[in-house]
């Protein structure tokens, strides 16, 4: 991995030295990007707040299901809830609350929407960062070797493995690895109770829960960034650039790392950042299935009731990182590929 | 990383590896370290698989935090482990005025809350009266207190409750008792504080730690009135499924858990060192016929089939559905078939038709009682109502809801042999909420948990619980409305004999039955399972055939023992066998790594 990024960089500094009247350019093209992507924000938070009022269901016959309520109770809670107003009415609050920072309150824990994203946020960009960056690394490993041994063995069977891991649906991986791991790795959770408070003590008791649904997470992730490394790889590998440096008489791994790799990492850069938007979209089916304390969970819980504020909240927060993502991705990519910097 | 000297390199990279490799051996070994620092303490460890709304006892509503309120909170009186009956709580006596409208409670002089501070009678009134002054306060247990009319304490051991009506319900408060020297300085009664620990409370345990989603932590309340409790803790840890919190008392992560399916109870009822039990559950499913959907005012609302408000149709309905095979074939025997609205757990109240008045699977006779009332068979053999529109019912049911999936087709075969057809309609949770609410169904599958007092079972079915004009405030199970069962309705709230209380609430059962809005199908068995080898027989509730978990009361955890075998605490044998494992593989990985790090290092030189 570090000779690649390296191989990357050293490129980079070599390019980067011309060119201050592009500056304008720049700050012209910052704008542009900074503006779509405010665009689509105000877009998602109103199709956020139209498409959860379309499920069907009263939130406040599901939060009472089954207890004792008089028909006072129920009025007083939809009065509390806002949910007895005109649609426009809670719309405009419900944007107006967005301009203070405000959420809204959750429907079936009567919290502030803003702290429940927060408390689950952790857990989620735990797990799911560091499966994301296993399967980076994974994948951009076998890709490139498989890429490089085209039609070997070496690549059908990495190739293989990793399309068979990737079309496993992962809730069934999942439980798949719990029943096989079972008595080795805990069944569930985060962390045991009885862990000391000590910050080593948790950290180890975190990494010890953190192993299954990583594993599941990553198994699951890997194939596409290996199979984008491999077909950018191969793209290059009949570049007349490689021949000439295969003709200074560079060795055959030098070529590889130095030449080909740096010019077929650009799709994959692509691909990591549009990936590390939905990193905040968790991921639901892993989560069920190891009780990770994660956001996918917090959504899909939402969705029954309906938890309106949680749901057009979550909604929000995933297709802002998205968004940003995006922008940032378009940024790179003008640092990294000089070609298009100059168009 | 890029060192001019390949010498420094090539340390730095070894360095880097020899950590890595480390690292993933201590994670290994964690749970080692983890397990030598446990001690002594005995710790009865519950899986949860229902998310925890609140441990604030005036916003607490899901079941799994209600169950955790029951063992940090006192209340005003207990229902015994032996027959549910209400026993002394927090009030050790009571007395009633003769027009039965003011009650007076001695309240104990022994308990303490966790802070040290002594409870007395003005912590119950403060309490009582928060419910009845702030909605808030009221969101979880307001309709307990809706009757009342004040609420005093004249002295540390003495409540006095004067109610506008009589009530029948006044040893069966399930309203925990905070403490008012807490409480009183708060601004709002949703304060997020009072959802983390410290929790001043006064029950056998104490919370002492809570993350939502993983786990809640209790410590036993040495001093507790009653005695201490035998173990140490309680935790209550989440799983998300129930796969995973069975996989955890397999590996003995948690001691006890519940909500099984039969599938799951078979594969723990042979294994060493867990016990199962199967209880007589409090839960029923029933088959809603609409009977004519209306609000308060009687305007008829919704859409559902006017042939179902002929009472002959329903009885035939019933006479065509045979419980017996449903509780067989659907729920593999882990059921009994049902009769009426109170499962047959609460022996008091519970009422069993005689034989004459039991609706006998008999398919002929309800044929032939439809072919009398006028009901005939069209030329596709179904039946048509005098005005000539079929007799064909829509069946909503909740959509992942074993039950009501696995039930739809039994019943519409069924009903296919009496010349009725039926159409399921398998839909979605909040949907089936939405319609039935609207009254938009003709056939639904619909169940209750039922308390020990039978009041709120039994109010759903009142004229008064349908919703307004404006289709909302509807509390109503079934939308049916009968003056006869109403007036028996209001005598059993009233009446403070409780041998004839119970008379009332039978006969109210009774006519329940015999008008048939609804089939009471079965009652769920409760399935639990636990670690026999580091507990000991749990209090079961009540005695000998009910649960363990979701008691009314506290008695399996609060008298919970650790087993003889000792418990041993600590990680599981795989796990041992797992870190071994994965340290050899990573020592091995990493000294191949090294290997060929040196190699190409060298090779670039």
């Amino acid at each position: 991995m570090s000779e690649v990024l390296t191989g990357a960089e050293r490129k980079l500094d070599a390019d980067d030295g011309g060119g201050g009247a592009r500056g304008a350019g720049l700050v012209r093209f910052l704008l542009g990007k900074l503006g779509g992507a405010l665009l689509s924000l105000a877009m998602v938070v109103v199709l956020g707040f139209l498409l959860f009022r379309m499920i069907p269901g009263d939130p406040v016959v599901t939060m009472t299901k089954g207890r004792p309520v008089s028909a006072e109770q129920l009025a007083e809670l939809r009065e509390r809830l806002g949910v007895d107003k005109p649609m426009w009415q809670q719309f405009i609050d419900y944007i107006l609350g967005l301009f203070r920072g405000d959420l809204g309150t959750s429907y079936i824990f009567q919290r502030p929407v803003a702290d429940l994203i927060l408390e689950r946020l952790w857990p989620t960009l735990l797990l799911v960062g560091v499966a994301t960056a296993l399967a980076i690394m994974l994948g951009l490993w076998f890709g490139i070797r498989a890429a490089w041994r085209r039609g070997s063995g070496f690549d059908k069977l990495s190739t293989g493995t990793a399309l068979t891991l990737w079309s496993m649906p992962q809730f069934w991986m999942g439980l798949l690895l719990l029943i096989a791991f079972s008595g080795a790795f805990p069944s569930g959770g985060m962390r045991y109770p009885d862990t000391p408070p000590d910050f080593l003590s948790q950290s180890l008791d975190v990494a010890y829960h953190l192993v299954l649904p990583c594993l599941t997470l990553t198994a699951a992730l890997y194939a596409q960034y290996l199979l984008v490394m491999r077909s950018s790889l191969l793209e290059e590998m009949n570049s007349e650039y490689l021949t000439t440096a295969r003709a200074k008489g560079l060795r055959d791994d030098l070529v590889r790392r130095r030449h080909a790799v740096p010019n077929a990492l650009l799709p994959t850069v692509t691909l990591v950042f549009l990936q590390f938007g939905m990193v905040l979209n968790g991921a639901v089916a892993v989560e069920t299935v190891f009780s990770w304390p994660g956001l996918g969970l917090l959504t899909y819980e939402a969705l029954s009731g309906p938890d309106l504020p949680v749901l057009q909240s979550t909604f929000l927060v995933l297709a802002a990182a998205v968004i940003f993502m995006n922008v940032l991705a378009e940024l790179l990519y003008r640092i990294l590929d000089p070609r298009v910097r100059a168009t | 990383m890029r060192l001019g000297n390949p010498r420094v390199a090539r340390s730095v990279r070894s360095l880097v590896t020899v950590s890595l490799v480390g690292g993933l051996v201590s994670v290994a070994a964690a749970p080692a370290a983890l397990a030598q620092e446990q001690d002594e303490k005995v710790t009865l460890r519950v899986a949860l698989t229902q998310e925890i709304d609140h441990l604030n006892p005036f916003m607490a509503i899901l079941q799994s935090s209600t169950g955790i309120g029951r063992v940090a909170f006192d209340y005003l009186t207990r229902y015994s482990a032996k027959d549910q009956e209400p026993i002394e709580g927090l009030a050790t006596d009571w007395k009633t005025s003769d027009d039965n409208l003011t009650w007076t409670f001695q309240i104990r002089d022994n308990a303490k809350w966790s802070d040290g501070e002594k409870l007395t009678a003005e912590d119950i009134a403060y309490t009582y009266n928060l419910i009845m002054e702030d909605e808030t306060a009221a969101t979880a247990n307001g309709s307990f207190v809706s009757s009342f009319e004040e609420v005093t304490a004249p002295n540390d051991t003495t409540l006095v409750i004067k109610t506008r009506t009589p009530q029948a319900t006044m040893l069966a408060l399930d309203i925990p008792i905070v403490p008012e020297h807490v409480w009183s300085k708060l601004d709002k009664v949703d304060d997020p504080k009072m959802d983390q620990p410290p929790i001043v409370s006064s029950g056998p345990f104490t919370i002492t730690e809570f993350r939502p989603k993983e786990f809640v932590r209790l410590e036993a309340n040495k001093d507790y009135w009653d005695g201490a409790p035998e173990i140490d803790g309680l935790d209550f840890v989440f799983y998300d499924n129930a796969d995973g919190a069975v996989s955890a008392l397999q590996n003995g992560e948690v001691d006890l858990v519940n909500r099984l399916t039969p599938a799951q109870y078979e594969t723990l009822e042979g294994e060493d060192n867990i016990a199962v039990n199967k209880a007589q559950g409090r839960r029923f499913n029933e088959l809603l016929m609409n009977p004519g959907a209306a609000t308060k005012d009687g305007e008829p609302i919704g859409d559902g089939h006017p042939a179902l408000r002929d009472v002959r149709v329903r009885q035939a309905i019933a006479k065509a559905i045979d419980p017996q095979a449903l509780a067989e074939r659907v729920m593999s025997g882990y059921a009994e078939p049902g009769s009426s609205v109170i499962p047959p757990v609460f022996e008091d109240y519970y009422w069993e038709p005689t034989e004459d008045q039991r609706w006998k699977f008999d398919p002929a006779q309800a044929n032939r009682e439809l072919d009398a009332a006028g009901y005939e068979r069209g030329p596709d053999g179904i039946r048509q109502m005098p005005n000539g529109t079929p007799l064909e019912f829509r069946l909503l049911g909740h959509k992942g809801r074993a039950f009501d999936e696995q039930s739809a087709s039994f019943i519409v075969e069924w009903l296919k042999k009496i010349g009725i057809k039926v159409t399921q309609e398998i839909v979605q949770d909040d949907q089936v909420n939405e319609m039935s609410s609207a009254g938009e169904f003709d056939l639904m599958f619909s169940g209750w948990g039922v308390n020990p007092d039978p009041d709120y079972i039994l109010g759903l079915h009142r004229c008064s619980a349908r919703p307004n004009a404006a289709g909302h405030g509807g509390t109503t199970d079934s939308f049916f409305c009968d003056q006869e069962y109403d007036r028996l309705y209001a005598r059993q709230l009233a009446e403070q004999d409780e041998t004839k209380r119970q008379e009332i609430v039978k006969q109210m059962q009774e006519r329940l039955y015999e008008q048939a809005p609804m089939v009471v199908l079965d009652y769920d068995n409760a399935l639990e399972a636990y670690r026999s080898d580091k507990f000991a027989d749990f209090n079961v509730q009540p005695q000998p055939t009910g649960v363990i978990m979701e008691q009314n009361g506290n008695w399996g955890y609060y008298q919970a023992k650790p087993g003889d075998g000792g418990a041993e605490g600590g990680m599981p044998t795989g796990a041992w066998i797992a870190i071994g494992a994965v340290a050899i593989v990573a020592v091995a990985g990493g000294g191949i790594a090294l290997r060929k790090r040196g190699k190409s290092v060298d090779d670039r030189e």
